[in-house]
């Protein structure tokens, strides 16, 4: 289970939001609502612990990821706004990093995630030279190799066409009924089939 | 837990030198500057030998230094961009092991070099031939705390904008009393004078960054991202 309690998170002299509560547990996924501005991207930083909360404490199975910040690592996988890609390394390349930096993999190889993501044939172009879209593929890529119960992922579907967007519900959908927790934030209208969908609202 | 993380230190090494292979630029930047330092040096002082080789192990010092301090900035610089760090950060192994790794490269890819073209810069500047062998030693012994120390000042200033001067203030002072032994190290070998006390002190400042400035750098690196 991953949860937070009265998460506040101050910019400047302003709060973005505060007093956030949630409990996410195993097979459901979450989606933070909210305007441009409204804190969506750091409340996704402070989960990840890449950030820290005004006040409040972030918990996953009942550990505070300030306090084992290791163990709650292998269990995260997180995409956020960049794609964490190397620029002059090939699509290949990047994602075989990842998978080196990933505690909890599936047995799959990197190409045949690159396959998945409709990127077959493009693994050895360096990474500068692939389209916005591509890019976010070759970031998703990771979580078909990824085996970690929790995803956090920023805006995943940005520049992705409408076929990877549907390959992306599914992959969601699919890691929600094998058990996984998902939050992610996104402007788009997604439906994750079968799977348990909760909201959070910011704002 | 161990071995999974020598693994990812060794997938960390190895995409590090493939970039740096494929940006070659980072590698002859530094060398380049070097280069052009002792050259202009030998220029503006004029042939007179007596004063070149007064003058050599100090110059060769200052010049291995500053533009190992040139070639700081990118040592995160795009992977903090490029939001690498923030994976390297979130992954399970330990952080500083990935820091080490890309330090080393770093080190491998500007400092090495420097050392390997320094008898040239020595010739030039009229270093006496019994000073060679401790100029090179001193240099491969000095050089590593440099980008070790370097790392953490870049650690810390990777979320700032145009950070050279602030990188600059921060390391500098840390860099002094290398570039003091080393060139004391250089200057007693010319005179024909003992120079192991020198040495081992550079051998401890690397020995003792190896040690600490890992941990430091990925402190830092966390301090940047929050």
């Amino acid at each position: 289970m991953f949860s937070a309690k009265q998460l506040e998170c101050v910019k400047g002299y302003d709060s973005l939001f505060k007093d956030i509560h949630f409990e996410l547990h195993l097979g459901e996924v979450m989606r933070i609502h909210g305007t441009n501005g409204s804190g969506k991207t750091s409340l996704l930083r402070i989960l990840t612990g890449l950030s820290l909360p005004e006040t409040g404490e972030v918990f996953y199975n009942g550990v505070n990821i300030e306090d084992d910040c290791e163990a709650f690592n292998q269990n995260l996988t997180y995409i956020g706004h960049h794609n964490g890609l190397k620029a002059d390394l090939s699509a290949l390349e990047n994602l075989q990093l990842s998978q080196e930096y990933l505690a909890k993999t599936n047995d799959i190889s990197a190409e045949s995630a690159l396959e998945q993501v409709g990127l077959s044939g493009y693994e050895h172009i360096l990474t500068h030279q692939l389209s916005a879209g591509q890019k976010r593929r070759v970031a998703l890529a990771r979580l078909h190799l990824s085996r970690t119960p929790l995803w956090l992922l920023d805006e995943p579907t940005t520049a992705i066409d409408v076929d990877g967007v549907k390959h992306f519900e599914q992959t969601i959908e699919q890691h929600a009924l094998n058990g996984g927790m998902v939050m992610l934030t996104s402007h788009q209208d997604l439906s994750f089939g079968q799977a348990n969908t909760l909201a959070l609202n910011l704002s | 837990m161990a071995s999974s993380n020598f693994k990812a230190f060794k997938a960390e090494l190895k995409a590090d030198l493939t970039l740096a292979y494929r940006n070659k630029s980072a590698l002859f930047n530094p060398l380049l500057f070097f280069i052009m330092v002792a050259v202009l040096f030998a220029f503006g002082v004029g042939p007179e030998t007596t004063v070149l080789s007064t003058l050599a192990p100090g110059v060769v010092w200052v010049a291995a230094l500053l533009s190992s301090l040139l070639a700081l900035d990118h040592l995160f610089r795009e992977d903090y961009d490029n939001g690498s760090l923030e994976q390297l950060v979130l992954s399970p192994h330990s952080s500083s092991g990935l820091v080490l790794a890309k330090i080393i490269v770093h080190w491998l890819v500007t400092g090495l070099p420097l050392i390997i073209i320094s008898p040239f810069i020595g010739l030039m500047m009229q270093l006496p031939s019994q000073a060679f062998g401790t100029m090179i030693l001193s240099l491969l012994l000095g050089t590593p705390a440099l980008s070790l120390i370097g790392a953490v000042g870049v650690g810390l200033t990777a979320g700032v904008k145009r950070s050279g001067l602030l990188l600059s203030l921060l390391v500098i002072p840390l860099f002094i009393p290398v570039l003091i032994f080393g060139a004391s190290a250089v200057q007693a070998a010319t005179m024909g004078l003992p120079v192991s006390g020198q040495l081992y002190l550079l051998a401890a400042f690397s020995m003792m960054s190896l040690m600490l400035a890992p941990f430091a750098a990925s402190a830092a690196i966390r301090i940047s991202l929050n």
